[in-house]
């Protein structure tokens, strides 16, 4: 069992997370677009590569790092059978997002989001209850383009984030942050498709590593 | 040993969700079937009868039968039922042994009713697309009228039940709009099975008011009977067509048993206002009540039987004149603390 945990950790890129996007598929589903200069916020800068007519682009060599990073932290965690929820308050995408969470097995929440859901959890569903181990945020703002209460809510309850932060979004309490466009259909729909690749393909990993345990 | 001195309030307080699933856990409740089963062939044998067709009217008249109880609240009576109709149902446990919650949106906290819009969305998406697919083919949509009038949408309280959750107004009216909506489409016949679940059959309309017709007695003359009650009296009139005016009460002629004039205008109103004074004869009785009160009371019966010698634009104008409407007014009780029903007593100063 042992062995099972170890073993993944030890190579940088376990679940190959590297071949499931390439730079021109992030172009096709326009990822690089942006908000106009003026709603940019400060702490993006650095992600972004230029302002094309008043219009950001982001950087998509940048983008491709951190999206790496953060589908191979998403596989660890599905690996070793953790609780992911996915977070985005885009009442566009709102069903896309249920049904990806539904086809890996995970949960989601694109709903109004109650206060005390992880700081008063005992109390809203009973003891006992296991908060998720990862929370992926499709879109980090709320429909009143203020940060969603979960990224602080799970920063004080030390749940690490994936978050895709838009140039008007606010970086900074996301352990992995993804520089990208939250607002088209085709980037959310291309998002979608790689988390759900990959939780797929790490629960697959763990069974087939589970079953060859078994028969030694 | 350590000993928690100092404790947070969320420690002391006991937390409200817990007490209630613990209490009916699913052992618990497999236990109490058992007892009522037993219990219910240990009553059977008591009352000499076959433990096997015992049913749950027999239990109850049994029960009655041997704890005789006068208490007026029905509830309050001693009670033998079976466990799943006398606990409410309870959520069991959400999560596996893991931890794993079973169901994908229980972090949402309003698991069933997110799902239950979750998939009526996708019953909507479904339809557009089957909507795209037919004009993308240049086919007719189809237009069956669905009967919006003979149905009604379930109310929040019977939603709560399907649903074994509490929701808000809000959530309700919003479900409610989701579902008119999906109706609202061309080919909303799709998904006909599933909105079905929702809706109800409203009974019946409303009873038209039958107008009986004119029978005939030995004589070949036409007449009708009419009841009406006013306060405490209650009249039967019985009036006959081709007559004089002449009208008795209770054997009585109307000019010795109502000595005031304002009474006899009560009675001759709805023959004055259809103008038949001198066409009738009425016979009528009555019993209850004061003067007044017996001679409102003829008054509608006699209206109530010249519906059927009269046309319905008549009996419409009969009916905004007020001639048929009962008089709701009775005497109204004495309260305590009053002297009367709105009299107060005398206030004093000092």
């Amino acid at each position: 069992d042992d062995k099972l945990l170890t073993e993944p950790l030890k190579h940088p890129d376990f679940f190959s997370v590297k071949e499931l996007f390439t730079l021109k598929d992030l172009f096709d589903a326009r990822v690089h677009l942006g908000h106009k200069k003026g709603c940019r916020h400060r702490f993006m800068e650095p992600y972004i590569f230029g302002c094309r007519l008043e219009q950001d682009i982001i950087d998509l060599d940048q983008t491709m790092q951190h999206l790496q990073l953060a589908l191979n932290f998403t596989a660890h965690v599905a690996y070793r059978g953790g609780i992911i929820l996915f977070v985005s308050r885009k009442r566009q995408f709102c069903h896309l997002v249920e049904s990806t969470a539904r086809a890996c097995g995970e949960y989601a929440h694109t709903r109004f989001w109650q206060g005390g859901l992880f700081t008063n959890a005992h109390v809203q569903f009973g003891p006992g209850v296991r908060l998720p181990d990862l929370l992926i945020f499709l879109s980090t703002l709320n429909n009143v383009f203020e940060p969603h209460v979960a990224i602080r809510d799970a920063a004080k309850m030390n749940i690490p984030t994936i978050g895709v932060v838009d140039t008007n979004c606010n970086p900074c309490l996301i352990t992995y942050p993804i520089p990208g466009n939250d607002d088209s259909p085709a980037a959310v729909e291309l998002y979608c498709k790689l988390f759900r690749m990959t939780i797929i393909r790490a629960k697959d990993r763990r069974r087939q590593s589970e079953a060859m345990e078994e028969l030694r | 040993t350590l000993r928690l001195i100092c404790t947070t309030t969320a420690v002391q307080r006991k937390n409200a969700g817990a007490s209630g699933p613990e209490k009916y856990t699913e052992a618990f409740i497999k236990k109490q079937i058992e007892e009522f089963n037993l219990g219910k062939r240990h009553l059977a044998n008591m009352m000499g009868e076959d433990p096997e067709t015992f049913t749950q009217e027999d239990i109850d008249r049994a029960i009655a039968y041997l704890f005789p109880s006068g208490l007026f609240d029905k509830q309050a009576r001693p009670l033998m039922k079976h466990p799943t109709e006398v606990f409410p149902e309870q959520r069991k446990i959400q999560w596996g042994e893991d931890g794993r919650p079973f169901h994908f949106l229980f972090y949402t906290g309003k698991q069933s009713y997110y799902s239950l819009m979750h998939e009526t969305y996708e019953k909507l998406l479904n339809v557009q697309k089957h909507q795209d697919e037919l004009i993308a083919q240049d086919l007719p949509l189809q237009k069956e009228k669905r009967n919006l009038a003979g149905s009604r949408w379930l109310t929040k309280i019977e939603l709560e039940e399907m649903l074994v959750e509490k929701m808000s107004d809000d959530d309700y009216s919003r479900f409610i709009r989701l579902l008119e909506k999906l109706v609202a489409l061309p080919c909303a016949d799709l998904e006909e099975k599933y909105i079905q679940k929702f809706s109800k059959e409203v009974p019946a309309q409303l009873q038209k008011v039958l107008i009986e017709p004119l029978q005939y007695d030995e004589r070949g003359v036409a007449f009708s009977t009419g009841e009406g009650r006013r306060k405490t009296a209650s009249a039967t009139a019985v009036v006959y067509d081709n007559g004089t005016g002449k009208i008795t009460v209770n054997g009585i002629d109307i000019l010795h048993y109502f000595p005031v004039l304002q009474d006899r205008e009560q009675l001759l109103f709805p023959f004055q206002f259809l103008g038949r004074i001198g066409k009738h004869d009425m016979v009528c009785t009555v019993s209850g009540g004061g003067r007044s009160a017996q001679a409102g009371a003829i008054r509608l019966a006699s209206a109530k039987a010249l519906r059927s010698f009269v046309t319905e634009k008549e009996v419409e104008f009969m009916r905004q004149a007020g001639l048929l409407t009962v008089d709701p007014r009775v005497k109204e009780r004495k309260k305590p603390g009053q002297e009367g029903p709105r009299r107060k007593f005398t206030w004093k100063k000092r």
